[in-house]
């Protein structure tokens, strides 16, 4: 339980302390396992507490709009059922020149089970460290990508599902805790157009590439964290300490072993300096220099990024925004694709594709069909209907 | 029988003549200092050892050191930092808009309340240097001129003009400061009696001989620097305040701050002058220089801006849910009944009702109970900064990153070290240097010739019941502030 470890020297110095092993509790009866025959094993209620680490402590998405989802009868009478909700933006900012590539990522909530791969495989690629149980306590996780799970829970009264955790606490309310809908949004540096990080590094350590991305020069970086504090998103993480060579951080970047692993294409940053996704800017890098070699243009497909190429479930596609027949262009055109925080005109190049459920009772509810601004008040009450 | 009604009550009491005032003054420079004067300054001592143990410690270990996470960036650090730079205030404005305005009431203290805010500005800067994650880089958001190519700072960015706010408000408030000190400087080399002081309070006074010429020079320099730096009483703490309004955090995200931030840099300012006060006019014997009439004018002053800021936070609220973003309603409802609820109460508590208690003439006269609001006045103040930094960042878009903030023993540490360093150089400062500007005092106290003329006239008066006109002139102007 808990990836209790026993055996294996390797594996006995990576995750020595973590978990326990719990096959003592387990008894082999009528050819399968079974908890509660164990040898004499009796369990006592005790009033000690364990503090569970986690990386994400709340579970609710507090009636905001940022799931989209609808059910499949809504879906096949109307392909933006659910994602109607649109701002109609002003933009104060000049835009960026898009000319040549423009990366971006279109994620399919309906295809991701929240399995966690992408998160492995990310922290692989680029050399993220491993902070351990007292740091994850201390929410300071270093994921360049991570799975948001949230959860809700019908409110028998109303009948509708219910986002908001101090409703669970009311007991007035009669909340259906035997029933959870969960949902899954993968989320990583959404490589804003506008990113408000860019705007207030002092010192331009995060600036806009001319392919869309949005890039970290770790060595320029002083550590102000103050691009941190203007993600909406919260996906930057910053170097609290060194931990690479540091005996409180012994997992992996510490003894030769362990840094043979570490990929050689990208930086092991230093402490405090900031860090997120970068796209896998070194696969994009090695595939443009493969498709020079070979003297060809760049074709949809050559560059996956880490994520997209675990995710069993191809709920992640990477590519090229400018080439308007590349899978993400017509993603990107499709009915379901939304982006997160649309009104606050941010831009982000990573763009979200409706989760449609096949269940018997509506999840948008009454939409209007397409967008116009003069019916956005409806529109937005719709919505609010929707995720209330 | 004429009547001549008080328009203020005298700046200077215990009838002192220039003699009074330049003996009382140099009294600490000249003497071994006394042992309250020890016991504060080895307290003060102590105090920045912990300062220093626990910021040299934060640099070696890192900013782990602190309860900081990846949702809450800025906590302590950032409210310690304008926390400082908010108590500065009250020596600009002192020293510079009440000059502008001839206010002659600020004469006694405005000496200490510039260096009071030399030194918090100084503590403010601590905080900047140590909440770098890289501190050892610290000189990049300035933009000189380096070898890395072509890279320069970004203008854009609310930091950077902070740099420039800062470090402006800094080398002015100190050239203002010592410009002031230089005739007093010299009156300490005139009176020294040891070669050391001769040649070190020599050295600062700068060949200050008294003619008329140079106090010609030092009386236009102090009107172009107090023009100077009157601007910077509004200018810095709006710039301060738009690192917060510039960003899209909702709570921060707030054109509201920058009028907001300057009555509560000159709110917490005028606090931490009357701490300083009440205590010095004590220990020093300075009461009749400090009197009870100017306890009373700054805590007008405190009272006033306690309630603008009170009008702020209630705005905030309003404005929030006039705005009809969920995000700022859900900010602003998080930040008064959500886990960190405690803070904003007190926060409304020190600084909007408490110093409603100014109405009443007692409470703005009584030097004790003055003690104590001024305390109140800064917890608050504190806490304000704590309440807009903490409460905005924990819960901000998505609920998947929400977090809670819990400080650890070292950040503790060095804020209270912070206090230990600020109040190691008040100590220095009343030690060594004239902390009332006897120069500037003495233009408002009466003159031996004005009492003789007075008594003369007081005489005639109550012979003839009759007094010339010019009389009065003479009394309104030497002896009365306006």
């Amino acid at each position: 339980m808990g990836y209790g470890k026993l055996i294996g020297k390797v594996a006995s110095n990576f995750g020595k302390g973590l978990g326990k092993n719990a096959f003592s509790l387990v008894g082999f009866e009528n050819g399968t396992y079974a908890y509660n025959t164990a040898n004499g094993v009796t369990l006592t209620k005790t009033d000690d507490g364990y503090e569970l680490a986690q990386t994400q402590t709340h579970h609710t998405i507090e009636g905001r709009n940022l799931l989209r989802e609808a059910s499949l009868d809504e879906y096949i009478k109307n392909p933006s059922a659910g994602n109607n909700d649109h701002a109609h933006i002003i933009s104060l900012w000049e835009e960026h020149d898009s000319k040549g590539h423009k990366w971006g990522m279109a994620i399919d909530m309906n295809a991701c089970t929240g399995c966690g791969a992408c998160v492995v495989s990310c922290s692989a690629e680029n050399n993220v460290p491993v902070v351990g149980r007292k740091e994850i306590l201390n929410s300071r996780e270093m994921h360049w990508i991570r799975i948001d799970r949230y959860y809700s829970f019908k409110n028998l009264a109303t009948g509708k599902p219910s986002t908001k955790e101090k409703e669970y606490n009311d007991k007035n309310n009669k909340i259906d805790f035997e029933h959870v809908t969960v949902m899954h949004q993968p989320m990583m540096c959404q490589h804003c157009g506008h990113a408000p990080c860019e705007t207030v590094c002092p010192v331009l350590a995060t600036v806009h590439s001319s392919e869309g991305l949005n890039q970290m020069a770790y060595n320029r970086c002083v550590g102000t964290r103050y691009c941190a504090n203007n993600c909406p998103y919260k996906v930057r993480r910053f170097n609290w300490f060194k931990y690479r060579e540091n005996d409180q951080f012994d997992f992996h970047f510490n003894n030769d072993l362990g840094r043979m692993v570490i990929n050689p294409d990208v930086t092991v940053r230093s402490r405090g300096v900031m860090e997120k996704c970068s796209f896998c800017v070194q696969r994009i890098q090695a595939s443009k220099l493969k498709a020079k070699i070979e003297n060809r243009k760049m074709v949809d497909g050559d560059v996956k990024t880490a994520c997209q190429q675990s995710c069993p479930a191809d709920a992640l596609v990477f590519g090229d925004m400018n080439d308007p027949n590349s899978e993400i262009s017509k993603l990107f055109k499709n009915e379901r694709k939304y982006v997160l925080l649309e009104e606050y005109n941010v831009q982000p190049s990573v763009g979200y594709m409706t989760k449609i459920r096949n269940v018997n009772e509506p999840i948008a509810g009454e939409q209007k069909a397409p967008a116009k601004h003069d019916e956005k008040h409806e529109e937005h009450k719709a919505a609010e209907h929707a995720h209330s | 029988m004429s009547y001549e009604s008080p328009i203020r009550d005298l700046l200077v009491t215990g009838g002192k003549t220039y003699s009074d005032i330049t003996k009382d003054i140099t009294r600490p420079i000249e003497n071994k200092p006394s042992k309250a004067w020890w016991l504060g300054f080895g307290l003060s001592s102590i105090v920045l050892a912990i300062w220093i143990f626990s910021t040299t410690y934060t640099m070696l270990v890192g900013l782990g050191a602190w309860g900081l996470n990846k949702t809450v960036g800025w906590a302590f650090d950032i409210t310690n930092f304008v926390f400082w730079v908010g108590i500065g205030h009250a020596g600009t404005l002192i020293s510079a808009v009440l000059l502008l305005f001839r206010q002659k009431w600020r004469m006694s203290i405005n000496r200490s309340a510039e260096a009071m805010t030399i030194f918090a500005v100084l503590c403010a800067a601590s905080f900047i240097l140590s909440h770098m994650g890289r501190p050892w880089v610290a000189y990049w958001p300035i933009p000189l001129p380096n070898a890395f190519g072509s890279l320069w700072v970004n203008f854009n960015s609310p930091l950077v003009w902070d740099v420039f706010a800062i470090s402006t408000y800094f080398s002015v408030s100190l050239v203002f400061w010592y410009v002031g000190l230089i005739p007093d400087i010299a009156t300490v080399r005139d009176r020294a009696t040891t070669k050391a002081r001769k040649f070190w309070y020599g050295f600062f006074a700068m060949g200050w001989n008294g003619s008329t010429k140079v106090w010609h020079r030092y009386e236009v320099i102090s009107l172009i620097l107090a023009a100077i730096s009157t601007p910077l009483v509004l200018s810095v703490h709006s710039i301060v305040s738009m690192d917060f309004a510039t960003s899209l955090v909702p709570g921060w995200h707030t054109t509201i701050f920058p009028p907001y931030f300057v009555a509560g840099a000159i709110f917490s300012g005028f606090g931490m002058v009357l701490t300083l006060l009440v205590v010095a006019r004590e220990v020093l014997n300075y009461k009749d220089y400090i009197t009870s009439e100017h306890l009373d004018a700054m805590c007008r002053v405190v009272m006033l801006t306690g309630t603008l800021v009170g009008l702020a936070y209630i705005t905030e609220f309003f404005v929030a849910a006039y705005s009809g973003v969920e995000y700022e309603q859900y900010a602003f409802l998080n930040r008064a009944f959500g886990p960190y609820g405690w803070s904003y109460w007190i926060m409304m508590g020190c600084n909007l009702v408490a110093p409603q208690v100014f109405w009443s003439k007692w409470a703005r006269t009584t030097p004790w109970f003055i003690f104590i609001m001024s305390i109140i006045v800064n917890i608050g103040m504190w806490f304000e900064r704590f309440v807009i930094i903490v409460t905005s960042l924990h819960r901000d878009f998505l609920p998947s990153s929400w977090s809670m903030y819990t400080p650890t023993i070292v950040e503790f540490s060095i804020l209270l070290g912070s206090f230990g360093l600020f109040f190691f150089l008040f100590f220095l400062f009343m030690k060594f240097l004239p902390s009332i500007n006897m120069s500037e005092l003495k233009s408002i106290v009466k003159t031996k010739h004005a009492l003789e003329l007075e008594k003369h006239y007081t005489e005639l008066l109550n012979n003839n019941h009759k007094m010339p006109q010019h009389a009065h002139e003479t009394k309104g102007d030497s002896v009365h502030g306006h």
